[in-house]
């Protein structure tokens, strides 16, 4: 029998470490100063308009609040599903979603018309709004996956792990669910107005949720130069591709319903062909480079051993999640909604145009930042508890 | 006596105070006070109130709703300043051409008071709501300024405010970071009730041609009933399902 896993706080000696703390922390800093100067100053400052009024700062936290619950995968897989190979990485699974939800919310919270209004969303429930549900899903999965993870740490309470993961992972479907739902649930935008979106977006959470898990687990081992084992890699490079594929048939799906009715034609079109930097992103960032060739670089026969191809794989994964949360979330709303059918419609507030949008430098930074803090906490958390394995090296069989 | 204590130096202090208690106060109990009416408005008459609108665009030249549009702006004071992306519009000028024929028509367009809002479904807060009488506003003091009315509204009747304001008028509090839209200028409604007029009706009905009839869509006898009776009116995006409170004649 194996000797149980150890579990031990990564060594801050390298000089490495700490820079890369000061450069997080210092971009989480810049991006509360853009939050705050967009506070004073109102959002005319940014690319957000009457028109698009969601734009990057949205794009950035659901991104973190989709990759947050699917970073939460590989503890599930150990609690849930009894995969005992996924154990030892649990813990760092549990805390990188709560950072990475925490980073998204930021965001959100920061970019509201009045952030100092945050009493109000936590005292007044609007039970019908699918915002409101969110708020609590939100600070439920904070305080479950917290719990879930004390209850791995301790040894005492090792037993309530199981039910605590399952629990989390019921929890985490349902919050992406209600991800997905903001979207699916608004009935008056051709491209929302879709129940596959929910679903869709647990399938694309398991994706950029292992992307982002990859790349901090492999910065992390780095660091601390621990060892792992190559068949670590390969499962993940496998589930990698494998979900990368998964939303790739959700896209496909999802453009192919639409596509078959007429009335959302135009807005196909709009998407697929001519909607200038919507169609390059759809086609060579979110298809080429943020599906294809990830897959490719997965089960390229001569990479199946390269760490450095998988770096680049979950690399072009957020990328091409980045594309696809830019499209959906900006896209849509760039399509004019269709008050009247049948005519040619004008008006001095956008009507029937294709709405433009330029993101703003503070946004970006704002976004940003969000990214910094979850990558920060992720990155402190790991210091201060005994979260990462002490290695995973090649199991001798 | 007084002006003995009026000269000492606290004075300024007590007076900030008492404007400061006096504010209060009115914070407190104005609120109170407007909910109390608006329940007795529904209380009083059952479900007989219901506020709308048929604007009849063949009596509207473009001019006429020029002139609706400029009506609400000094009303609700909003304005039109260069940042045309980000300015609010409580009502627009909407052209309409018939693709195929040519034929070119204008509308005022606003928010339609939906019977079933989209807008107050997605609001976390609820400071999106309808009244008993079926108007929706925002309550500018629970709106966190999400947007997400906006998203949600089929007809682009929502602004969200970009910029800083100044000399706003108190029939209409605006604030920066916080949306709003058409009230059917409710502090008229609530002043006149059914003989009411809207600033936009105001400003293009002469006489006996009413190119924009407000009343109550829920009592029968209503001049705004027979005319719906008698003439028929479009709902926009009818097949919604959301029952907005505003007709449009001659679409």
């Amino acid at each position: 029998m194996p000797s149980p896993q150890r579990y031990v706080e990564i060594k801050t000696s390298t000089p490495i470490y700490w820079s890369l703390i000061v450069v997080l922390a210092a971009i989480a800093l810049i991006g509360i100063a853009a939050a705050h100067h967009m506070d004073t100053e109102g959002h005319h400052i940014t690319g957000m308009s009457n028109q698009i009024v969601w734009g990057l700062p949205h794009v950035f936290a659901i991104f973190l609040i989709v990759a947050a619950s699917g970073a939460l995968n590989l503890a599930s897989m150990a609690s849930v599903f009894s995969r005992q190979e996924y154990k030892p990485l649990a813990r760092f699974s549990a805390i990188l979603s709560i950072a990475l939800l925490v980073g998204g919310l930021a965001i959100l919270l920061l970019d509201l018309g009045r952030p100092d209004r945050l009493i109000v969303a936590m005292t007044n429930y609007n039970f019908k709004s699918i915002f409101a549900w969110n708020i609590i899903l939100y600070t439920g999965f904070i305080v479950i996956v917290g719990a879930y993870l004390w209850l791995m740490m301790e040894r005492r309470m090792h037993r309530w792990s199981k039910p605590a993961g399952l629990l989390a992972f019921i929890w985490r479907l349902v919050l992406t669910t209600g991800t997905g739902s903001i979207f699916g649930f608004l009935i008056a935008r051709e491209a929302y107005d879709s129940a596959l979106l929910a679903p869709m977006f647990i399938v694309m959470s398991f994706a950029f949720g292992l992307a982002v898990f990859v790349l901090l687990l492999l910065l992390s081992f780095k660091l601390d130069r621990r060892e792992l084992g190559i068949s670590q890699l390969q499962r993940l490079r496998k589930l990698l591709g494998l979900f990368t594929a998964a939303v790739l048939y959700f896209v496909i799906i999802f453009h192919l319903t639409k596509l078959y009715g007429t009335q959302n034609h135009d807005f196909e079109h709009f998407i697929l062909l001519e909607g200038g930097i919507y169609t390059q992103l759809f086609w060579i960032v979110q298809i080429g480079l943020g599906s294809l060739l990830p897959m490719a670089l997965v089960y390229a026969p001569a990479l199946q051993t390269s760490s450095k191809s998988l770096v680049l794989a979950s690399l072009l994964v957020i990328l091409g999640a980045f594309a696809q949360l830019y499209i959906i979330i900006v896209g849509g709303q760039a399509f004019p909604l269709n008050i009247f059918p049948g005519y040619i419609v004008e008006s001095s507030f956008f009507d029937g145009v294709i709405n433009d949008y330029t993101p703003s430098l503070w946004e970006f930074l704002l976004g940003c930042g969000g990214v910094t803090s979850a990558v920060l906490i992720t990155l402190l958390a790991i210091r201060v508890l005994p979260i990462m394995p002490d290695g995973l090296p090649e199991q001798v069989q | 006596m007084s002006t003995e204590l009026d000269n000492i130096e606290l004075r300024p202090a007590r007076r900030r105070f008492l404007k400061g208690a006096a504010a209060l106060a009115t914070t407190l109990v104005a609120p109170g006070v407007m909910l109390y009416k608006t329940g007795q408005a529904a209380n009083d008459n059952g479900k007989s109130i219901r506020w709308g609108l048929v604007i009849d665009s063949n009596a509207m030249s473009e001019s006429d709703v020029d002139a609706c549009v400029s009506a609400c702006q000094r009303e609700h004071g909003w304005k039109t300043t260069a940042n045309s992306a980000t300015d609010a519009q409580w009502v627009r000028k909407v052209s309409l051409r018939d693709a195929e024929s040519g034929h070119q028509r204008f509308l005022p367009m606003m928010c339609q008071h939906c019977d079933n809002p989209p807008c107050v479904d997605v609001c976390p807060t609820g400071a999106s709501f309808k009244r008993a009488d079926g108007i929706v506003l925002v309550n500018r003091h629970t709106c966190i300024g999400c947007r997400y009315c906006m998203m949600a509204c089929p007809y682009k009747a929502r602004s969200f405010i970009h910029e800083v304001l100044r000399d706003q008028l108190p029939v209409a509090p605006r604030g920066k970071g916080t949306v709003e839209s058409c009230t059917l200028c409710v502090h008229r409604i609530d002043r006149d009730g059914a003989d009411a007029v809207p600033a936009c009706a105001e400003a293009v009905n002469r006489g006996d041609r009413k190119a924009i009839l407000f009343g109550n869509l829920n009592d029968p006898q209503s001049e705004i009933s027979q005319r719906l009776r008698q003439l028929g009116a479009l709902k926009l995006r009818a097949d919604m399902g959301l029952n907005p409170g505003i007709r449009y004649q001659g679409l």
